[in-house]
């Protein structure tokens, strides 16, 4: 491996699936300590990418380099360097937490003595010790991503691949998980995650791409990407319904440098906020209708895309 | 030394057996003690003192019986494991999709599975020869090798029925399959009555189902009565079955998990 190599390699990437295109032609490069994130809807071929990457699922097209390895001939040497949380949940119902760590561990061909107390190690950092007892089932949906997470590190990864790690988690599990994330990272582990939430890459990633209908449109931090593609600020004035969208975006456009037009809402980008409320104010609309806020990802997304992640 | 994949995967489900194992160890030893109590006293005490007997070959209806009980208990056995629990760990539960987050391939997903199912079929064949011996219904020292004989029935079934779960999308086809294949060799592959039995057109309809063969070969065994050719082809057949399973089930755990 060549000391400008990425831990992971992808040029061209495409994976066919019949006559169904999920990746077509992505280019990545992750180096080794980063967060690295794939952003965009369901249905954009980020699990696709992560199952290429995770050597699972063989891509159709393009070269791809995992930690300096061919992932079709090297699949099992790779994977037992990468630990993998795939977006369903798949833990072992029939045994204990425990024996979900024992179980999953011996899978990588890791002897009982050093998964006893690797297991120990991780059900602590996953705070799940008081639970190695109990059956998963019962188990509340952050305590089981957060297992699925302890259990992916039990072969002591070179890469964590996070598949929509905090879906369908409610907010304080979701910053939970998210804190054991920043963990790892301080402990210079390679992490790869994929996320709909323009807010979890936003605060996560180091450096991310947004993915829309298998492609890549965009790449960067998160910060570097918002100046690039949004004004600092937007001034949300939300309508009631039946108002006439277009209309309305023409007439507060002039407040900004740009307007978009949601189904409740019109975004006005404009690097001044205060300024863009004051204009709108003396255009008779109404301060409760009016929010200024920063740009975010999701604005990014719309500028590239002209749709929402949520979509 | 590091085991070889395939038996992680074993060590999987006898991990799971473990927690299990005391409600599965007394069935194992009580379902032969009523299939033999019924079948072979029950029925048998009228089957003996009937016009039966010289069909039979001059055994005891227990002694015939006992051995097709034995292949039909692993047969069934070996299709509940293959039918279900599997689709449950491609879809529901995700077992076997964990397995291959790992150094393991999907054929080590698969033969771990259906070793273990085999497994399972040589415990409960053990208990059935031990059983059917106190209970005089096994006749010949032969019969350890009725083990083997049930193990390989026993794969016969648990390669193609996994295979073929592993594919499907729902359980609908599950209890056609019951219906249509597994019931009726249950009933018609010589393990109440010999094949003679069957209208001479149906004959060579049974000779398709790996039960008879399975039946055939444990009899043999357990009667202490077998021809070596005629083992040998029972077993050459099983042997083909499994083979033909093996390789089908390798593909469609391939195209489940790793697509």
């Amino acid at each position: 491996m060549s000391a400008v190599e990425g831990l992971i390699e992808a040029k061209g990437l495409v994976k066919r699936f019949g006559d169904f295109t999920a990746v077509a032609g992505i280019d990545v490069s992750v180096a080794s300590g980063e967060l690295f994130g794939f952003l965009g809807p369901n249905g954009a071929g980020k699990t696709s990418t992560m199952k290429m990457i995770g050597c699972v699922s063989p891509p159709t097209e393009g070269s791809l380099r995992v930690l300096g390895l061919d992932p079709v001939a090297d699949g099992p040497e790779i994977r037992g360097r990468l630990g993998v949380v795939t977006q369903e949940d798949t833990l072992d119902i029939e045994l204990t937490v425990f024996d979900n760590m024992i179980v999953y561990g011996r899978y990588f061909g890791i002897s009982r003595a050093v998964l006893a107390e690797r297991a120990a190690e991780l059900l602590d950092f996953a705070q799940l010790s008081d639970r190695a007892d109990s059956k998963v089932d019962p188990l509340s949906g952050g305590m089981k991503r957060r297992l699925t997470i302890a259990r992916a590190l039990i072969n002591d990864p070179e890469i964590v691949l996070l598949d929509e790690p905090t879906t369908g988690l409610d907010p304080q599990a979701r910053h939970m998980l998210w804190e054991r994330l920043y963990q790892l990272k301080s402990r210079g582990k390679t992490q790869i995650l994929t996320t709909h939430y323009m807010d979890e890459a936003e605060q996560l990633c180091d450096r991310l791409v947004i993915m829309d209908e298998g492609r890549i449109v965009a790449e960067g931090s998160p910060r570097a990407l918002i100046a690039q593609h949004s004004t600092r600020e937007v001034v949300e004035v939300r309508f009631p319904l039946g108002e006439d969208r277009e209309h309305l975006v023409e007439t507060y456009e002039e407040c900004a440098d740009r307007a978009e037009g949601l189904a409740d809402r019109v975004l006005l980008y404009t690097s001044d906020g205060d300024a863009t409320s004051s204009k709108l104010a003396a255009l008779g609309v109404e301060e409760h209708n009016v929010l200024v806020r920063r740009s975010s990802l999701e604005d990014v997304f719309l500028r590239l895309t002209g749709r929402t992640l949520e979509d | 030394m590091t085991a070889p994949p395939i038996l992680r995967s074993y060590e999987r489900q006898a991990r799971v057996f473990a927690r299990l194992w005391r409600g599965v160890a007394f069935s194992t030893f009580v379902v032969p003690l009523l299939y033999l109590g019924a079948m072979g006293f029950g029925l048998g005490s009228l089957v003996d003192d009937g016009a039966g007997a010289s069909e039979l070959g001059g055994l005891e209806y227990l002694v015939f019986v006992a051995p097709g009980l034995l292949c039909a208990n692993i047969m069934l056995g070996a299709a509940g494991e293959s039918l279900w629990p599997v689709l449950g760990g491609m879809k529901w539960q995700g077992t076997f999709n964990a397995m291959v987050t790992t150094p393991m391939r999907p054929a080590d997903a698969f033969g771990g599975y259906v070793l273990w199912t085999m497994t399972r079929g040589a415990m409960t064949a053990t208990s059935f020869v031990i059983v059917g011996a106190l209970l005089g219904a096994v006749v010949s020292w032969w019969a350890v090798l009725a083990v083997p004989a049930a193990m390989l029935t026993a794969l016969a079934f648990a390669t193609p029925i996994t295979a073929y779960s592993a594919g499907v999308e729902t359980d609908e086809s599950f209890s056609i399959i019951m219906r249509i294949a597994i019931i009726p060799m249950f009933l018609f592959s010589g393990v109440f009555f010999p094949l003679s039995q069957l209208p001479t057109a149906l004959q060579p309809v049974a000779w398709l189902s790996p039960l008879w063969h399975g039946v055939e070969l444990a009899r043999g065994f357990t009667t202490g009565d077998f021809e070596v050719v005629a083992s040998i082809g029972h077993g050459a057949v099983l042997l083909g079955v499994v083979t033909g399973g093996w390789v089908w089930g390798v593909r469609r755990f391939t195209e489940r998990l790793a697509s």
